[in-house]
Formats: C-alpha cells, structure tokens, sequence
C-alpha cells in the first residue's frame, strides 16, 4: 500500500505524511471496512445526523447496491466511501488504511490510485472529446501522452464506443456519455468503482446496457462496484443489496444475481 | 505536467477567444504603453544628446556676469579680444578658442529682407562649433585684421534673402553697411532648445566692433577642449585664469561665468528621462488595471467551472494542481497579452518616431522587462482566484449547476 503509494512523482511527499497508526492495522481481506461510522451536519440545534453508527464490510470483488429513500444517508455513506468525505466519529478503513485522519490532498491519492467514479449525471467535461474526458485521470497519473491515449482508447472499446473518441458530451446520448464516463472511471483499473445512481437520468433500455457493463467489468475485471440506486430493477444486477434507513442499515443481503 | 497544464490552458483561453481577448486588453494597452513611453523617451534623449553632440559636447562658454538663474546675469564688464588670446596660451588641453559677440540685425539683399543674428567672430569660430563651409571660402588675415566687409551666410539666411539664387559673391547690407558673401555654412538643423542654427551671418570680429557695437568688447569666449582632456580641468584653469585677469580678490565673487555643454547636456537629458519616467509610470498603472481584469474573469471562469473543478478533485486532482492550472491559466493569458502588447508598441513606436521625427531606439531591456512583468501580473492577480479553485469541496463544487 505505501509503496505503491509512492508511484507518480507527487506521491512522495504525501505518502510520507500517512500517520503509522493508519498503516500499523492493516485488514487487507476486506476492501471496505465501516466500524460505527456517524456523519453528523452542521452545529448544535442546527445539526442534522446523516449517519447514526454504521458498521459494514465489503471484500474485493463484491457488486454492491446500496439502496434507501432520500435523506436515508446513502449519499453521504458513498462521499464516505469515495474518500470526498470524512467520518464524524468511528472509523473508515480503505484497504486496511484509516481515511479519517488523512489529509485532503492523501485523500485524492487514494481516490486517483484505487477508485473510479460515476455520477448520476455523467459530469464529463464539456467541449472537450471523449477521448480527452477518458484521459484526464492518467493524466494526474502523470502517464505518458501516448500511454495515455493507448489506455484510453482500449478504455472506450471496453465501453463499446469504439468510433466515437473525438465526439464531446454534447453530440452524444445520455447513455453514451455515461459509457464515457464508465470508461474514464475504469481506464486507471481502478479497484473499486463506486456509482452513484448511474441510471438515474436513463431510460429502462439504455439503463439496462449500463448495468450490463458495470456486471461484465464486475465479473471479468474482478473489479469491485459499488453503486447507490434506488430503482429495484437496477439493484438486482447486484451480488448484494444493502438497505439504508434513517442513517442505519435496515438489511443486509446477498443477491442472486439476474442473469444476463 | 507543466507541458500538459499549458496545453489545457491554451484549449481554455482558445475556447472564449472574444473573451480572453478583452481580458487581456488592459495588458495589452499598458505594456505598450510603457514600451512605446520608453522607446520614444530614448529616441528623444539621444535626439538631444546628438544635438549637443553637433554643437560640440566638449565646449566650454564664458560669459561676462554671474549667472543668477536661468536667463540672468549680473551686470560686469565684458571681455576684450586679448582674453581670449590669453586662455589661448596659457590653458593645456584647449583645441580652439574664439571670442564671440553677437547682435541681431535685419539682412537685406535687393527687395528681401530678414532679421538674424549677427556673429562677430574669427575663422576659430568655426572649429569651436565645429561648423564646416559648404561653399566659397573662410575669412584671411587681411580682412580679420582690417575688419573687412565680409561674410559667410547660415543656411536659412541664404535661403530668406537668396532663394534658389546663387550668394556667393553678392553683397548684402547688414543694417549700415554692405559686406560681400564670401562662403556658406554647412547647415546644422534645429539645435536641443528648438532654434534654428543655420540662421546667422558670420563677419570678422573687427568688423562688428568697427561698425555695429562701436567698441572693443568681445561678448562671450567659446572654448573647445581637445578631445579626450577633462573639461573639468580646463573649466577651473580657465576660472583661475580670469579671476586672475579681472583682478578678484580671494573674497571677492566670480563677475563671469564658464558654463560646460556638458552641464547642459545633463541638465537636458535629464528632463527628458525625467519626464519619460513619469509617464512610464503613469502608462504602468494600466498594467494594474490589467491584472484587476484578469483577477475578474479568473474568478468568472472559476464560478464557471466548479463542477469542472468538482470533477478534477475527485478523480484525484491535488490541490496544487488545480491551483496550478488556474495559475499558468491566469500567466498565459496575460503573457499572451504583453506579448500583443510588444508588438503594439514597436510598431506604435515605429510610426510615432517618424512623426515626432526622433530616432528609433529598440530597447530590448524594457520589452523584455514588460514582458516579465505581464506574466507578473497574471501570478499575482490569477493566484487568488487559483486559490479559490483549489478550497473547493468536491463535493459542493459536483452539485453545483
């Protein structure tokens, strides 16, 4: 972990900067580790408890979806997991690494080096190719222009927008923009890719194709997903459904996958 | 990296060209301003110094009275030609001396007629203001002695009374009397002071006391140190030598003065740079308007691009390296202005210094100093907006529409 830490250049310095007691426990045999984790908004009267105390694990390799109506704290759970966030109280272990006591700029190590993301709403950058959207990552990376172009167009086959590399989000659908986005989210073969409602904006056809890849990435890459919806139908491409409640987990249960 | 974020910034300011273009105008305006300031400034000073330099730089005046201020002198006897016989042979280092007394007279020449100043002088007049003969010849020793009615024409006199007509050999009068043109001067242009010196008439100094003063008085001695010696030197000899001859006793006051064109060079020029600096400096303000410009739009263009910046953060962007992209964002777009800039002003100066009529002088420390200082100015007024940028949570700057 620290040692790959300290690829790219930048990475030094920072790595350096991880406390001992984060790299002293690690637990390697789960990905994600939850230990009576509570987000609490804002201060006194004014504040509002996200998260009560959650403690969950998730191993790599696992597709998992996390559901729960608004307010149900599954938001601020995937901004936890996503390293954007930090817990108030209890403990978030990534690959065996407390992410609370790290820095913001340790943070956005973890997140460039271990996880890709998707959004609801495709967030690609505007005028701007495909290709060019794909490569943004690699290029924090520091990787090599033609390295970057090489990973990012094998990236854009994987989500088969093979031909389409030099169109920007505005010429494309709803649903190719989110295979672009797909494809800038796994173009670093990150270890765990987390989505948030990834079909939110798409129609049942388009939403299928979407869930289709996330389940081929899952189950051929061996790349872990982690995916908050709240559409049923959606949910049911996972391994394992966790249900959020008032800032708790209501239920917690492995998923015979649909086939498809 | 770097290579990359200046790629990125280029696509950036590529994509609202109208835009940057207006960003940037207030740093085009003041590097040109300050380049084409300084540009004209030197052309100016040089103007002048050439102008001296054409006078004879090396020259020393003396002149009767204490010099009180610009313009005034007391009242003291002037000198005789013997004075200047004796700095001739006495002072080291002196390459000509003439006494000089001058007085305007109206010229005429059959029905033209034209107001001009009257040189009474010898043929080292001309070594001393290292004036030349186009034409015709200088005055000989008879008609020095004798105080002939002789003459050598300025430019301009021969061109009020002559025209295209051929002066040599005709005789004009000089209020009282008539005098032959024997030679014409050289012409030498318009002096620093803005006079013009080809309007004079040279005649023998013993003709102007004969028959216009009325007296053995010699105005002022004009002296030219050799080349090389220190006019400094010769300066206090000389101030030696006639308080010595005016018979001052030790507490006694300079009644003359030996001014050195070297003084008045330095007083010249300096005005000029005096004068350029200030305006430099009045144009550099605009650089600062410049930068409060692009301090503008860099916030405009952060708020605009939140969710950009949103999308950086989280996928891994360290916060010094969007400050770093909004940084060498903010330093290209002006670069780029100070560059227009630059090449604003030379061609500004180009064409002003043909319609000021001064020397073109490229200065190549000043467009490069601009130059420096337009980038300045975007690390300066593009580091807060950077900053802004890179404080952004990710997670506001993603739900941001």
């Amino acid at each position: 972990m620290n040692a790959e830490l300290k690829t790219g250049a930048q990475t030094q310095e920072e790595s350096a900067n991880v406390p001992p007691t984060a790299l002293a426990t690690p637990q390697p045999e789960n990905l994600v580790a939850f230990r009576g984790v509570t987000k609490v908004y804002g201060r006194g009267d004014a504040s509002m408890q996200a998260l009560r105390g959650i403690d969950l694990d998730i191993a790599a390799g696992e597709f998992v979806a996390i559901m729960g109506p608004s307010g149900s704290g599954k938001s601020t759970a995937m901004n936890i997991l996503g390293c954007l966030d930090t817990p108030t109280s209890g403990s978030y272990l990534f690959k065996g690494v407390e992410v609370g006591v790290l820095s913001r700029n340790q943070r956005a190590l973890l997140r460039r080096h271990y996880q890709g993301f998707v959004f609801q709403g495709y967030n690609l950058l505007n005028r701007t190719s495909a290709l060019e959207n794909v490569e943004l990552p690699l290029l924090y990376r520091g990787a090599s222009s033609s390295d970057r172009r090489a990973r990012a167009r094998e990236a854009l086959e994987t989500v088969g927008l093979t031909g389409w590399e030099t169109h920007s989000p505005g010429e494309l659908s709803g649903g190719q923009q989110q295979r672009v986005a797909i494809a800038r989210a796994i173009v670093t073969s990150p270890e765990v890719l987390l989505a948030d409602e990834p079909t939110g904006n798409l129609d049942t056809a388009r939403s299928r194709e979407i869930m289709d890849l996330l389940t081929k990435l899952n189950r051929e890459r061996g790349i872990t997903v982690i995916m908050v919806t709240h559409e049923p139908d959606m949910a049911a491409f996972a391994t394992r459904i966790i249900r959020f409640m008032d800032g708790l987990v209501a239920s917690d249960q492995p998923n015979r996958r649909e086939s498809s | 990296m770097i290579g990359n974020t200046i790629l990125l910034a280029l696509r950036e300011i590529k994509r609202n060209v109208l835009r940057s273009f207006l960003t940037i105008l207030g740093i085009v305006i003041g590097v040109g301003a300050v380049i084409t300031m300084v540009t004209i400034g030197g052309g100016a000073t040089l103007q002048v110094r050439q102008q001296i330099a054409s006078l004879g730089s090396n020259m020393l005046i003396v002149t009767a009275g204490k010099r009180m201020g610009p313009g005034q002198t007391s009242g003291a006897s002037l000198f005789k030609e013997v004075d200047a016989t004796a700095i001739d042979a006495e002072i080291s280092d002196i390459a000509a001396v003439a006494p000089v007394t001058t007085q305007s007279l109206k010229a005429i020449f059959g029905n033209q007629n034209w107001t001009t100043a009257v040189v009474g002088t010898d043929n080292r007049y001309l070594r001393v203001t290292s004036r030349a003969l186009k034409t015709g010849r200088s005055f000989n020793d008879g008609e020095l002695r004798a105080g002939a009615a002789v003459c050598l024409l300025g430019e301009t006199v021969k061109k009020k009374l002559f025209g295209s007509q051929e002066a040599l050999g005709e005789r004009i009068r000089l209020q009282k009397f008539s005098c032959e043109v024997i030679g014409m001067l050289e012409g030498k242009g318009q002096s620093s002071m803005g006079s013009d010196q080809d309007d004079l008439v040279v005649i023998p100094l013993r003709t102007f006391q004969r028959r216009v003063s009325g007296n053995q008085d010699v105005a002022m001695i004009q002296i030219s140190v050799r080349e090389g010696a220190s006019t400094d030197k010769a300066k206090r000899d000389i101030e030696r030598l006639m308080r010595d001859r005016r018979h001052l006793s030790p507490s006694d006051e300079d009644n003359f003065t030996v001014m050195d064109m070297k003084e008045i060079t330095n007083m010249l020029t300096g005005t000029t740079k005096m004068l350029t600096a200030l305006l430099s400096a009045v144009a550099a303000v605009s650089l600062l308007v410049g930068g409060i410009g692009i301090m503008n739009i860099m916030l405009v263009s952060v708020t605009e691009r939140t969710r950009e910046i949103g999308i950086r953060l989280a996928i891994g962007a360290l916060e010094r390296e969007v400050l770093t992209q909004f940084l060498v964002e903010a330093v290209v777009l002006s670069s780029f202005g100070g560059l227009i800039g630059i090449a604003l002003a030379l061609a500004g100066s180009l064409w002003l210094s043909a319609v000021l009529n001064v020397p073109f002088v490229f200065n190549g420390g000043i467009v490069l100093i601009a130059f420096l200082f337009s980038a300045l100015v975007g690390v300066i007024f593009g580091y807060f907006p950077a900053l802004k940028a890179a404080r952004l949570d990710p997670i506001v700057a993603l739900r941001h529409e």
